[in-house]
């Protein structure tokens, strides 16, 4: 059968939507795509990339040139190479934050959806009453609360994460929540449940992995904001410390006062930074949200550029695998 | 000034030739699966005052054919030939004139009367928009056209129900608001979409009676889209027959359903259910399977919906009695709200009972716990009405068939595997359809799998709540076929749940019917059908149009002196 072949790779996410866009919106998935990749890369082989260590102390505040191709920052430090460094600790805190977030999140939607009851109803107070918080006001107590304001790599980047999750759990919370209590009215729950299937049976086994495919869209969405956040308190000075991480927030933060002596290289590079890569990554996750929806899909015009159709396949092929879900083609 | 205007408007049409020409129309679709070819090379007339039915099972390109006339193709579709409507070919004129033909020359009717009127205007508004489309009317004579036209479509007292909201009606109402709004213009010509799909046979009968009296008293054509052949064989003059995008068969109603030419048009035919044929309670004379075991038990059950605040309990189950012994099918018969889903879902503890007695296999349900309760699923199995939707759509057949073993029974891997290539085989479905996903089988496969499913540890009961309704007639057909056989071959008892008369009497040995929650009337399905007692069931199978043209309007007939006034 030839639909199976290769089935497994372009049902992936990101590479069933690639295959399935056209035109201006594959045109934005393509530049989302290769932004997040040059980000990722640069955070991979940073090490490699990076002329100077994060914490090298050389003079401050040099204009760019051949030794420091964008110069220094007024703490004496290389502005290329914390850059570089940045990404790293970027990507780490998103890594960290997302996942925290996302098992903590779909464990208690499940349950909460499901289950119902008092349960549901006090969990729903929780997600809301942290919704009401300022995202920001909430991640800089959780910041202080964990670590005491700064401290080492480690525990910065923990305490960056902790705080994003902190901000994130309601939103998955909420998802998965909603799409579980939709999937329960479902005749496939119901039957798993005339057939005798326990409830855990039934949250893990039939409404788990439905409930889910939202979710790496989510992950991209949220990735950003986990940048923003991050690049947020660092700027704020609830960040990591110079010598044990770059990173891009604290580093503006420090750029605040060479503004105005006309040192523009020590803002411009890492607020570029920020802005690319929440720009790349937003892009892949908004293209992903309008491929999810065949009525936002654009589509090839039919009838072009078509070797004389082979037999029609019917049906059954409108529901062919690759598309998500089922029965999202045309009714006839 | 409305009638005067129309008989010259006719007169002139007839003169004219057809209302409605199709010529060579293809319409192709591009989907994430490459083109789909849906309508390929039809073409059809229809003359005025002419009533045309097109049928075909779903993917035959009835409905796109349809959508065409009124240039309602989605962007995704191309479309090519020539639909001309008075002159005027829809596939090529501009937005604005397109425009000016709809509604003045063709007006639509839909499926789902609740959805095609919006909620939050008046129906008066929704009948006078069409009316502002197309000219300057004032206000009073905007309320005094809709006024007529919901007068011309039988709402009682119009001037008050103008005022009206759609839920201030029923659903039979709503559908001839509908058609109310499609004929306030006059057109020439009525588009109706499976116009009687969503409603009772009751209800049915009275809007296809409305279309009826449309073409007679104004002389207006109408192309009607179904699958249902009672409904062509009640209304159609002529009949054209599609499948998988092709004009099959084209013919007057009298000669297509008498002697049908094409092999397709004959199978069609044959796999309609047909009231009184086939009965499996033929020549029984007292309830069969009397003498073994009662499985199902309903003592003056109850069974209330809780209201909202403020307003009583919805009572869905009003005092019914029943029972079911092994091995007998029990047909349950009602319209949509007469409480027999629920009924199903109760035997199978998914909805709880409010009062009376209900007892399954033994176990009273008014102390239902889910704990307690469990041991005895393994004997009872359903099957739903949507066999889309009643597969996990994560999980492969194989998989969805074994669930019932894995959880009940302790099995090695290797006799699951086998069990589930029994139970498919039973279904007869390939075994190796096993690992193929519920969206790469067919509507009818699917619910062959459903039952393979509920017959996995061998139920003494099975509830089958409408499984035949999402079907096409000649799938209907032939799992109609397959349940009878399992049935006789493993012999459990069934509940089978229907809204159609002629799918229980094919099945079911004792019928009971309900009418808004209490059971009517109940006895040996063939004594029900051929001589029903209780007016509700006089009036239920009266209603039922038959496929066959002269004995529908015979039927007709005595239905129009059955109805009250």
């Amino acid at each position: 059968m030839s639909r199976k072949e290769g089935s497994l790779f372009q049902r992936l996410p990101v590479i069933s939507h690639l295959g399935k866009s056209v035109g201006l919106q594959r045109g934005m998935l393509v530049t989302g795509l290769v932004i997040t990749a040059l980000f990722l890369l640069t955070a991979a082989f940073a090490p490699l990339i990076a002329p100077y260590g994060f914490a090298q102390h050389f003079d401050s505040q040099l204009a760019p040139s051949g030794k420091h191709l964008w110069g220094t920052t007024s703490g004496g430090y290389d502005v290329l190479s914390r850059v570089v460094w940045g990404t790293q600790t970027a990507v780490i805190v998103i890594v960290v934050a997302v996942i925290l977030s996302i098992f903590l999140g779909v464990a208690l939607g499940l349950v909460s959806g499901y289950i119902g009851g008092w349960l549901d109803r006090i969990l729903v107070v929780i997600a809301d009453a942290i919704y009401a918080f300022p995202t920001l006001l909430l991640a800089i107590v959780m910041s202080i609360a964990i670590s005491h304001g700064r401290s080492s790599m480690l525990g910065g980047i923990f305490a960056a994460a902790i705080s994003i999750t902190v901000v994130f759990i309601p939103q998955y919370f909420r998802v998965i929540r909603a799409e579980t209590i939709r999937l329960k009215a479902e005749p496939f729950v119901e039957s798993a449940m005339v057939v005798g299937a326990s409830s855990v049976r039934i949250m893990a086994r039939h409404i788990y992995k439905n409930a889910t495919r939202t979710l790496p869209l989510i992950f991209t969405l949220n990735a950003s904001e986990a940048i923003l956040t991050l690049a947020g308190l660092g700027f704020l000075g609830f960040g990591i410390e110079p010598s044990s991480a770059a990173e891009w927030g604290y580093d503006l933060n420090k750029a605040l006062s060479d503004t105005t002596a006309g040192i523009w290289w020590t803002g411009v590079f890492p607020g570029a930074a920020i802005v690319l890569t929440v720009l790349g990554l937003t892009l892949v996750g908004e293209s992903m949200n309008d491929l999810n929806d065949p009525r936002l899909r654009g589509r090839r015009r039919a009838g072009r550029k078509q070797p004389a159709a082979p037999q029609t396949p019917g049906t059954n092929a409108l529901n062919a695998p690759g598309t998500e879900i089922a029965g999202n083609g045309v009714t006839v | 000034m409305s009638h005067a205007a129309e008989r010259p408007k006719n007169i002139r049409s007839e003169t004219d030739g057809p209302v409605l020409n199709i010529e060579h129309l293809k319409v192709t679709f591009a989907t994430d699966s490459g083109d789909v070819k849906a309508v390929d090379d039809v073409s059809l007339t229809v003359a005025a005052a002419e009533i045309v039915a097109i049928v075909g099972e779903s993917g035959s390109g009835k409905t796109v054919t349809a959508k065409t006339i009124l240039g309602l193709l989605p962007e995704t579709a191309i479309s090519s030939g020539a639909v001309l409507i008075s002159g005027n070919n829809v596939i090529s004129v501009t937005p604005r004139h397109l425009r000016q033909i709809r509604g003045l020359e063709v007006a639509m009717v839909f499926q789902e009367p609740s959805t095609a009127l919006n909620p939050v205007f008046t129906v008066g508004w929704q009948i006078a928009e069409g009316l502002r489309a197309h000219g300057k009317v004032g206000k009073k004579e905007a309320r005094a056209r809709a006024i007529e036209a919901l007068g011309k479509v039988g709402i009682p007292e119009p001037e008050k129900r103008v005022d009206y909201y759609p839920h201030q009606f029923s659903g039979g109402q709503k559908q001839r608001v509908v058609i109310a709004a499609a004929l306030a213009l006059n057109p020439g010509l009525i588009v109706a979409d499976e116009p009687t799909t969503a409603l009772d046979v009751t209800v049915q009968a009275e809007i296809l009676e409305l279309l009826r009296d449309c073409r007679d008293v104004y002389g207006t054509s109408i192309v009607l889209i179904t699958h249902n052949m009672g409904v062509v064989a009640d209304l159609a003059d002529r009949v054209v027959v599609m499948y998988q995008g092709d004009v099959v068969e084209e013919a007057d109603a009298t000669t297509l359903f008498a002697s049908p030419k094409q092999d397709y048009t004959k199978k069609l035919l044959a796999a309609v259910p047909h009231l009184g044929r086939n009965s499996a309670s033929a020549g029984l004379t007292e309830r069969a399977h009397q003498e073994s075991e009662v499985l199902v038990q309903a003592k003056g059950l109850v069974i209330e919906y809780p209201g909202r605040l403020g307003t009583p309990a919805f009572r869905a189950v009003d005092e019914v009695n029943f029972s079911i012994s092994a091995g007998e099918v029990f047909g349950l018969v009602g319209e949509s709200g007469s409480g027999k889903t629920t009924i199903g879902r109760a035997i199978a503890g998914l909805n709880k009972t409010t009062g009376g007695s209900l007892k399954v296999l033994g176990y009273e349900m008014r102390t239902f716990r889910e704990r307690t309760f469990r041991p005895l699923r393994k004997d009872i199995g359903f099957v739903f009405q949507d066999p889309a939707a009643s597969f996990n759509p994560q999980l492969s057949i194989g998989e969805c068939v074994a669930e019932p073993i894995l959880i009940h029974e302790k099995r090695s891997p290797q006799e699951v595997e086998k069990r589930v290539g029994e139970l498919l085989e039973a279904v007869q479905l390939p075994r190796i359809y096993a690992s193929r996903f519920p969206h790469e089988l067919s509507g009818g496969q699917r619910q062959r799998a459903s039952l393979a499913r509920a017959l996995a540890l061998n139920p003494k009961l099975l509830i089958a709540d409408e499984p035949t309704s999402a079907l096409d007639v000649s799938v209907q057909a032939k799992v109609l076929e397959l349940f009878k056989e399992i049935q006789a071959e493993f012999g459990f008892a069934a509940l089978f749940i229907s809204h159609d008369l002629a799918v229980v009497d094919i099945l079911s040995h004792w019928v009971g019917v309900l009418y808004k929650g209490k059971m009517v009337e109940q006895g040996i399905g063939s004594q029900v059908m051929g001589n029903p007692q209780d007016d509700y069931t006089k009036r239920l199978i009266a209603s039922l149009p038959v496929p066959d043209p002269a004995e529908q309007a015979k039927r007709r007939q005595a239905h129009r002196a059955l109805l009250p006034g």
